[in-house]
């Protein structure tokens, strides 16, 4: 049975602005299943992004949204869920977007483990600017300001998020679409800062610059490089070399911020 | 059990072919830029095609 | 009964007018000279169930103050110079979103770290100029500490009102400064809160301007659902390159201030009636100049003192018609020439004006403005 997406999205919105081919929509499709699998309720709830293609999402989608500046949504989201915690808050946006312009932020709401999710949706590439390259952009790689192969090296989202404190670390891709909503819907569950980083394709900015024929190219790789993180437990270093893994990467339990401040209040408050 | 109903709504459409490459039993196939239904009869309701168009363009009733 | 009274630095002043004005959200990054400020929201703000946040940099703390005030909370952030310049994106978010808040901005010398625990007062500019592109600005330039509670409860009122950001400029002087102040009696001074819109949700539009200039905001988690761009946007909040559009949300957002100037305004006038010569002078400074007039006034010179409580949007009329009266106007500021610039403007130079600029970290002493007085006399 096809899944009523139009409840939940802006009336008169679509088509969307991103590139035939272009994965956001899958994952936008998937934090719709998530939040309906949930029971978010659309007043209670507050999306936010920054800026790039993927920060577009909020637009469509029929709850409090937010499209901030350029890298500063996880600290908008802080306030919003400080002053509020009584809602449920989400992120939306790219890797540039997220870890570079935004890396000080998103480093810092790992560690205070604020109970918000965060969907990043990594295509190794700024896509609205162009195609420049990002701090996920492969080694070597082509990009407009990298016209000789990417020297930078590359961030690894899962792990910088668990380095900095996130108690809940996930990562899928846009080809593995009913993942999409599994490990959202896990994240919405997890109190506490949750991280789901959506591998995704750019054909229109990384995708011709790097040897990709078309659309499906990206999309079979996104398939391929896929592990599941139970089954590369008996996979040697040499069956993983180039492979990500994918699943429930990292979950514990800390104490939530908003929580904790409770906590600072009642002390204040001299209870 | 009536047959499966595959749409697609060609005003959403994009054209990415993903929907006609990924169906296992082969029901779409590229009209120019857009994607079409063909074998509707084949569909296995799997799904895929609808959980992965980015575009919402596709309905599997 | 007589009023509760302390001996309190500005800061600790315009914290605690932050708090009668009803701020319930604060979000910070230590700079000095400003710091205090958040010490006294963070012991404070938590005993009225108030959150007090220390973001990892400037631009979060701005940032979290925005998200913040769309749930409705009135919200507070405090910074100096180099804070003021790191914010300037968000606060140009805070102007075309529309979004009220306030940030107090006790300024140092400069430019860069410049001298840190030295006053200036050289973010007039930035105050008005400072975020890229057209918008408007409502800047409060508080003397004493009294002043600073009072101006700090209406800096909120106006943020409120206006539906956008507005800040207090103290320098490190008047911030650090301790003087008695008597605590005004809840209700005294007035305390505004935002308007709430009346519309059904199905018909609520963030920027409906059909009802005038300032469209309520509704608060993200009530009963209105809507959508905030920093892109230029229409009606409903959602993006639009449309010409007429973008043009009428502009105009829309610089005539809250113009068409509101007799509300924003605020002055101080000392002894200008019968003036031949007027010190313009703000914050800090005008405590120097006020004493320089009374010095004057000694010696038979006709001076007086024309002090803006609000800085921006600048008092034009007013200024105007004093330089019609007088022989000639002087304007001491810790800077090197900034609001000089406005009061040229404004006067179109139908006398002469001369400035007193310092920016060695210490304050123009009255001394200093008797003698640029006698100088133009």
């Amino acid at each position: 049975m096809a899944f009523d997406y139009e409840q939940y999205l802006r009336p008169g919105k679509l088509p969307h602005i991103w590139c035939p081919g272009c994965g956001h929509g899958i994952v936008m499709k998937g934090l719709i299943r998530a939040m309906d699998t949930c029971g978010l309720e659309k007043n209670n709830t507050a999306i936010v992004s920054g800026i790039g293609c993927a920060s577009r999402l909020p637009g469509y989608v029929d709850f409090n949204t937010l499209h901030t500046a350029h890298g500063r949504a996880a600290a908008f989201a802080t306030g919003i869920k400080m002053a509020k915690p009584e809602m449920d808050v989400l992120v939306v946006g790219g890797d540039g977007d997220g870890v570079a312009i935004g890396g000080n932020h998103f480093i810092h709401a790992c560690r205070r483990n604020i109970d918000m999710t965060y969907v990043l949706l990594n295509n190794y590439i700024y896509g609205m600017t162009g195609g420049q390259f990002s701090p996920c952009t492969p080694v070597g790689a082509k990009a407009s300001t990298t016209p000789y192969g990417n020297p930078d090296p590359t961030f690894d989202i899962a792990k910088l998020a668990i380095g900095a404190g996130a108690t809940f670390v996930a990562r899928t891709t846009a080809f593995h679409a009913t993942q999409i909503d599994k490990l959202i819907a896990a994240g919405l569950r997890h109190k506490g800062m949750a991280i789901i980083e959506v591998l995704d394709d750019c054909p229109t900015a990384y995708g011709r610059r790097n040897k990709f024929r078309s659309v499906i190219d990206m999309m079979k790789r996104l398939k391929e490089i896929a592990v599941p993180i139970k089954a590369a437990a008996h996979m040697t270093p040499e069956q993983l070399e180039g492979k990500v893994l994918t699943g429930i990467l990292h979950q514990e339990e800390r104490p939530e911020y908003c929580e904790q401040y409770q906590q600072v209040i009642a002390s204040a408050q001299g209870d | 059990m009536s047959s499966p109903k595959v749409e697609i709504i060609e005003s959403y459409c994009k054209g990415c072919s993903i929907c006609v490459e990924f169906c296992p039993t082969d029901v779409f196939e590229m009209d120019g830029f857009l994607a079409k239904v063909v074998r509707p009869e084949a569909c296995t309701k799997c799904m895929q095609c609808e959980l992965r168009c980015p575009d919402f363009a596709v309905k599997v009733h | 009964m007589a009023k509760k009274v302390a001996l309190l630095q500005g800061n600790e002043a315009c914290a605690l007018g932050a708090l009668y004005a009803g701020c319930s959200f604060f979000g910070g990054y230590p700079i000095t000279p400003s710091t205090e400020v958040a010490e006294v929201m963070s012991k404070e703000l938590p005993k009225t169930g108030g959150k007090f946040i220390q973001m990892e940099d400037e631009i979060a703390a701005m940032a979290s103050i925005l998200g913040a005030s769309l749930t409705g909370a009135k919200v507070l952030t405090a910074t100096s110079g180099p804070g003021i310049s790191l914010k300037q994106e968000l606060i140009g978010y805070a102007c075309i979103a529309e979004i009220p808040c306030v940030i107090v901005n006790v300024m140092r010398g400069g430019p860069s770290t410049g001298m840190p625990t030295g006053p200036s007062q050289s973010d007039v500019m930035q105050a008005k100029w400072g975020t890229h592109g057209d918008h408007p600005a409502i800047a409060l330039v508080p003397a004493s500490c009294q002043e600073i509670f009072s101006e700090t409860v209406r800096a909120f009122n106006l943020a409120e009102i206006y539906r956008m950001p507005v800040q207090i400029l103290l320098d490190e002087i008047n911030g650090h400064m301790r003087e008695r102040i008597e605590f005004p009696e809840p209700g005294e001074l007035e305390v505004i809160d935002r308007q709430q819109p009346t519309v059904s949700p199905a018909d609520y539009k963030p920027f409906d301007d059909s009802q005038g200039d300032i469209p309520p905001l509704a608060s993200f988690g009530s009963e209105y659902r809507y959508h905030v761009t920093g892109l230029n946007k229409a009606a409903d909040g959602f993006p639009t390159a449309k010409p007429e559009l973008v043009d009428a949300e502009e105009r829309r957002q610089l005539r809250k201030i113009e068409a509101n100037r007799a509300d924003i305004e605020k002055n101080e006038e000392y002894l200008t009636d019968d003036a031949e010569f007027i010190v313009v002078a703000y914050g800090t400074i005008s405590r120097s100049a006020r004493y320089a007039v009374d010095v004057l006034r000694k010696e038979g010179i006709k001076a007086g003192l024309f002090r803006p409580i609000t800085l921006w949007p600048f008092p034009e009329a007013r200024m105007a018609e004093l330089a019609n009266q007088v022989k000639a106007i002087v304007v001491p500021e810790m800077n090197l020439g900034q609001m000089i610039l406005e009061v040229e403007r404004v006067t179109r130079r139908v006398c002469p004006v001369e400035g007193i600029g310092r920016v060695d970290g210490e304050p123009i002493t009255p001394a200093q403005i008797v003698a640029k007085v006698k100088e133009v006399l």
